[in-house]
């Protein structure tokens, strides 16, 4: 079970709570991860990455385990906290704008 | 008793302003979608309780929200927004190419028989439209691919396609209008298009006269005369008598002829409202005076209403689609402020009062009239 925390404004758009658990069939990536959570809120689709490169949006981050994943590959493996579900994935919106 | 109910877009949320016909107590409903910047809220005209939404955002992109009962509830549908074959480049601020890319969509525009075909103007400038009720959206193309569109280059609000008139008599007719490529017509429904800015002098592009590279702020017309247009132009008021292909100066007696709305009175075709902003350096009232001008007789003669509007200290603008009318007997005028100010007139303009007060910055006001 992957648990991941969404941006306040990501978690009214799809009406969830502060977290959200996701099961896995495969390897726990970044790229599977948000492949899930797409699925099962369709309408995060485009507002996480891009529809159609799938390059994260500029405004957002991805952090786990106090660390920057947003630069590595959308396929590395997450550590092996998040993938054992003692820690989240956690999707930022970076401070800007007023 | 009829009713009339404004839709609200500001830079933090939509919000739904309803009343009676007597239009003197409202009730204010919001924030929707608080925190997101809504461009453009509509309904559709042949099922009011279908209202469109465009919510947008730095960080998340876009999302378009559909409302089936008046906006008491809303669902997102789709946000895919894909221009049709390779994109291509239009200008870049420094003259240089650069590729189209999907910001926003910036005006939605309900068709005028079914509720679930919807146009959307988007930035970077494109017609997309939908048929399903928003849930997919197909590019319109022939627009950008008319020829012109490698010249065209964005405004300083980004290069938006902002403005979108049906033709009630023709159903293959559509106007559009692009900051800062200027004004198109098609005549089929989308598949051809054709610029429509002869007449228009542009002092910003090193051709004045050219017939693209215009910075048009809005385009109105009156559903029973459609094939008179009047524009809010960067500077000037124009009108064309021929559907676009050529256009006259009427700005005539205003203050200033710069501004972003304009409007046409419900039942009179000649009685139009513009809100003179003191220059496109300058984006306030002269004077420090919010004056919202009509004209009875579609242009050049000009009168200030100012009664109930506040004549001194006042700062705001008013963005290129917050104003709207209502078709209620005795015709309803509504603007909003970029100091979060909602105005109403039940008079045709005569008298004026605040709805609200304190909203965030007003991007658009749409009015509904319900029977």
């Amino acid at each position: 079970m992957i648990r991941v925390v969404l941006p306040y404004h990501l978690r009214n758009l799809a009406q969830v709570g502060s977290e959200v658990e996701l099961e896995l069939a495969g390897p726990a990536t970044v790229r599977t991860v948000i492949d899930a959570l797409e699925a099962r809120y369709p309408m995060l689709q485009g507002a996480i990455r891009d529809h159609y490169t799938g390059q994260r949006r500029p405004f957002l981050r991805f952090f786990a385990c106090e660390e920057d994943l947003s630069h590595d590959s959308p396929d590395a493996p997450l550590p092996e906290p998040v993938v054992q579900g003692r820690e989240p994935l956690l999707i930022i919106g970076a401070i800007a704008g007023g | 008793m009829s009713s009339v109910r404004l839709l609200v877009g500001t830079h933090k949320g939509a919000f739904i302003l309803t009343s009676d016909g007597k239009r003197k107590d409202w009730k204010v409903e919001g924030p929707f979608f608080g925190g997101w910047e809504i461009y453009h809220l509509k309904g559709s005209p042949v099922d009011p309780n279908r209202i469109y939404a465009s919510q947008t955002s730095g960080w998340f992109g876009q999302t378009i929200q559909r409302s089936n009962d008046g906006g008491a509830t809303w669902a997102p549908v789709g946000n895919k927004f894909a221009y049709q074959g390779t994109p291509g480049t239009h200008q870049w601020y420094d003259g240089t190419p650069h590729p189209w890319e999907f910001k926003r969509v910036w005006h939605l525009e309900p068709s005028l028989a079914d509720p679930d075909t919807v146009f959307a103007g988007v930035e970077d400038a494109a017609l997309f439209k939908s048929t399903d009720g928003g849930a997919s959206w197909s590019e319109l193309a022939g627009l950008r691919g008319h020829g012109s569109g490698p010249h065209w280059m964005p405004g300083a609000g980004g290069m938006c396609l902002h403005t979108i008139i049906l033709d009630p008599q023709d159903p293959g007719r559509i106007y559009i209008a692009i900051s800062a490529a200027g004004a198109f017509r098609t005549d089929d429904a989308g598949q051809t298009w054709k610029p429509i800015n002869k007449g228009l002098k542009s002092n910003t592009i090193p051709a004045q006269e050219a017939e693209v590279g215009h910075c048009v702020h809005h385009v109105a017309m009156h559903r029973d005369r459609p094939g008179v247009l009047f524009m809010q132009k960067h500077w000037d008021i124009m009108r064309s008598d021929n559907a676009g292909e050529s256009w006259n100066e009427v700005s005539g007696n205003l203050p200033t002829d710069f501004g972003f709305v304009i409007d046409v009175h419900a039942h009179e075709p000649d009685t139009l409202y513009v809100v003179p902003i003191t220059s496109d350096s300058l984006h306030y009232p002269p004077e420090g005076k919010l004056r919202v001008y009509r004209s009875k007789t579609g242009g050049n003669e000009w009168e200030p209403l100012t009664k109930g509007l506040p004549q001194g200290d006042c700062y705001v603008n008013v963005l290129r689609d917050a104003m709207s009318v209502d078709s209620l007997d005795q015709c309803g005028v509504y603007f909003g402020t970029t100091g979060g100010q909602v105005y109403a007139s039940a008079d045709a303009g005569d008298n004026w009062a605040p709805i609200v007060r304190d909203l965030p910055a007003v991007l658009s006001v749409e009015a509904q009239t319900l029977a």
